[in-house]
């Protein structure tokens, strides 16, 4: 376990971090223009040799830092986690630099993570994204994307000029089954269209 | 009359495709494996750059059973979101059930009382076995082994029978609860479990006897996608794929979790990092995890199975709530606002049979979380397979896939 001594040898070697907590396990806030240096440390100096997650937060539009970037690391010798955290300045255009230099792991973890929020890793060898197809307009995890999602035009007009296959999406509306897409969850999850076979309809005649 | 044996020698699979290589005049071409390919179990699709039959550049490329898991978690409350933990590593739910409760509590600073515990670890191991015998027999199947299967089929069919006696669900699990389990072990089922672990060591050494000493299976597995120490941790491999890269990382001894410091089993490591040494760090972990199993059974403790005094977080049994009052109240509290979870933040693993499944959960109270990022260790492990693949023959893409034994489901999310 990370105790206060190794907590307290951290912090006054590198005084550019501040401790946000030590609850689960040593939290640790970074400035971005350090963010690749204490993960050189971390890894060569240190024993955190796992890079065990790497995400963000989107913490709302209203919060001066919008985007906070999150690493956690492991060390096989103190048998427990340390978080980095580390907030992006420009909430419109987030950046911050990539760890894949250092640690393979975080090639994919960034690639998610700008996927998801569109934060920018800069020098990263390959950023694109991952879970996503190319051409998606929208950063999904942020929090002003609805949970129903967004209608998006099919990537597929230069498919359709190839192949000659027909690509439409499948109906929202229309189709058998129906949703509303607003409201609480429970209205808007799809629903058969023709419901006169169900009990509520019986019941209401 | 008497039969003699001749072993003959066919060398090095590896060096046999170089020389052929060097012999023939090769063309270079693009082929696309997948997303829907027998090899890539599942959606995985891999765009490969081939020199003939080696592979010079591979690119793996995900997301076709990306559901957004994420979001939804922050749309729900977190008894909402155990159905959809089940669907990650859909071969192991009950594992991912257990690390979605235990990181949610840890959150909240519930403690289980020692039968829950007791229950979680039970369910743990069966869902590694029942992993790793899947993970085992397809594997044996993409290297041309086929019998295998069929026998660690027969032993996950009656591993699905006593789910389904447990849970009342075969696949889609949804055991636990935040601060227990949905119910308690039925009459009788910890004997049919003990039963289980009796007789499947015979099963496992039919598939030993099938693969391990065989003379094929060795030759397309020793030496193929073999994965240093170094590269295993900087990619952030985990679980029986870290192992067995001679790494001595299991958080079930380096971070106990749910009791699991109280019992006596070994963890089995790898030296060489091929896919060999993936197939035997695997069979080692079945049978680790039957003497868990065979401990947690012989001391199985009495008592509540859900926390009791976490009234806010854990829906008392049925029939108390249809008896008395404060439970009544309880239990609507917890269906219509969630159970309430203090704000804070957590990270948590815990040892999947595929690797560390994490989550990291951030609460601004509330019984919905405000974000909640998964870790799945499947996608860790795929992101190698770009440095690992080029140097390999186009059919040892089929081996190094099944070794690696990943889902898809945990890894698109």
């Amino acid at each position: 376990m990370i105790d206060e001594d190794f907590t307290r040898g951290l912090l006054e070697q590198h005084t550019f971090l501040t401790k946000v907590s030590h609850e689960d396990c040593l939290c640790l806030l970074c400035p971005p223009e350090h963010w690749v240096e204490i993960a050189k440390f971390l890894r060569n100096e240190e024993t955190f040799e796992l890079l065990a997650d790497l995400t963000a937060i989107d913490q709302g539009e209203e919060s001066e830092f919008r985007f906070t970037v999150v690493a956690h690391y492991y060390s096989r010798i103190h048998h427990d986690y340390l978080r980095i955290k580390c907030d992006c300045t420009d909430s419109l255009s987030p950046k911050i630099p990539s760890l894949s230099s250092i640690f393979p792991a975080a090639d994919w973890h960034e690639r998610e993570t700008f996927d998801m929020f569109g934060i920018e890793f800069t020098d990263h060898p390959n950023l694109k994204r991952i879970l996503m197809w190319d051409e998606y307009p929208y950063f999904p995890l942020r929090k002003e994307f609805p949970l129903a999602g967004i209608d998006t035009p099919l990537p597929a007009d230069d498919v359709v000029e190839v192949t000659q296959a027909s690509v439409e999406p499948a109906p929202m509306m229309g189709g058998p089954f129906v949703t509303s897409g607003s409201g609480p969850m429970s209205n808007s999850e799809p629903r058969a269209k023709d419901e006169s076979w169900t009990e509520e309809v019986e019941k209401s005649k | 009359m008497s039969t003699t044996t001749k072993e003959i020698s066919i060398g090095d699979v590896a060096a046999r495709g170089a020389e052929g290589a060097s012999q023939i005049e090769s063309e270079r071409m693009a082929l696309n494996v997948g997303p829907s390919h027998p090899t890539t179990h599942g959606v995985l699709r891999l765009i490969m750059e081939l020199n003939g039959d080696l592979i010079e550049k591979c690119e793996p490329v995900l997301g076709y059973l990306h559901r957004g898991d994420e979001k939804i978690a922050e749309n729900m409350t977190y008894n909402q979101f155990v159905p959809y933990t089940d669907r990650l590593d859909y071969l192991a739910p009950l594992a991912n059930n257990v690390a979605y409760a235990l990181s949610v509590e840890k959150l909240a600073g519930v403690e289980v009382p020692e039968r829950c515990e007791a229950i979680r670890v039970l369910v743990c191991e069966l869902a590694r076995i029942s992993s790793h015998l899947l993970g085992m027999g397809v594997f044996g199947m993409d290297a041309g082994a086929w019998t295998p299967f069929m026998y660690t089929f027969t032993e996950r069919e009656k591993l699905y029978t006593l789910f389904e006696e447990l849970t009342g669900a075969r696949f889609t699990t949804s055991y636990t609860r935040i601060g227990g389990v949905a119910r308690d072990v039925p009459e009788g089922w910890l004997e049919r479990v003990s039963k289980f672990c009796d007789e499947l060591p015979k099963a496992t050494s039919e598939v030993e006897k099938l693969l391990t000493r065989n003379r094929i299976f060795i030759d397309r597995t020793e030496g193929i996608g073999q994965i240093s120490k170094e590269d295993a941790l900087a990619y952030g491999m985990t679980g029986p794929n870290l192992r067995a890269s001679g790494i001595d990382l299991d958080l079930r001894k380096d971070k106990p979790y749910s009791g699991y410091e109280k019992y006596d089993f070994d963890v089995p490591i790898g030296t060489r990092g091929d896919c060999y040494d993936r197939y035997l760090v695997r069979i080692e972990e079945v049978n680790q995890s039957l003497r868990i199993i065979k401990q947690v059974i012989a001391d199985f403790p009495g008592g509540s199975w859900y926390a009791e005094d976490a009234k806010k977080i854990f829906a008392p049994p049925k029939e108390k709530i249809l008896s008395s009052m404060e439970e009544l109240i309880q239990n609507f509290m917890i269906v219509t606002e969630g159970p309430q979870i203090p704000s804070g933040e957590i990270y948590f693993e815990a040892e999947n049979p595929k690797g560390a499944l994490g989550f990291y959960v951030v609460s601004k109270g509330g019984g919905v979380p405000y974000r909640m990022k998964i870790r799945a260790p499947s996608f860790c492990n795929l992101s190698i397979l770009e440095k690992l693949a080029p140097g390999h023959m186009l059919s040892d893409i089929t081996v190094i896939l099944g070794s690696l034994d990943f889902v898809m489901g945990e890894c698109d999310r």
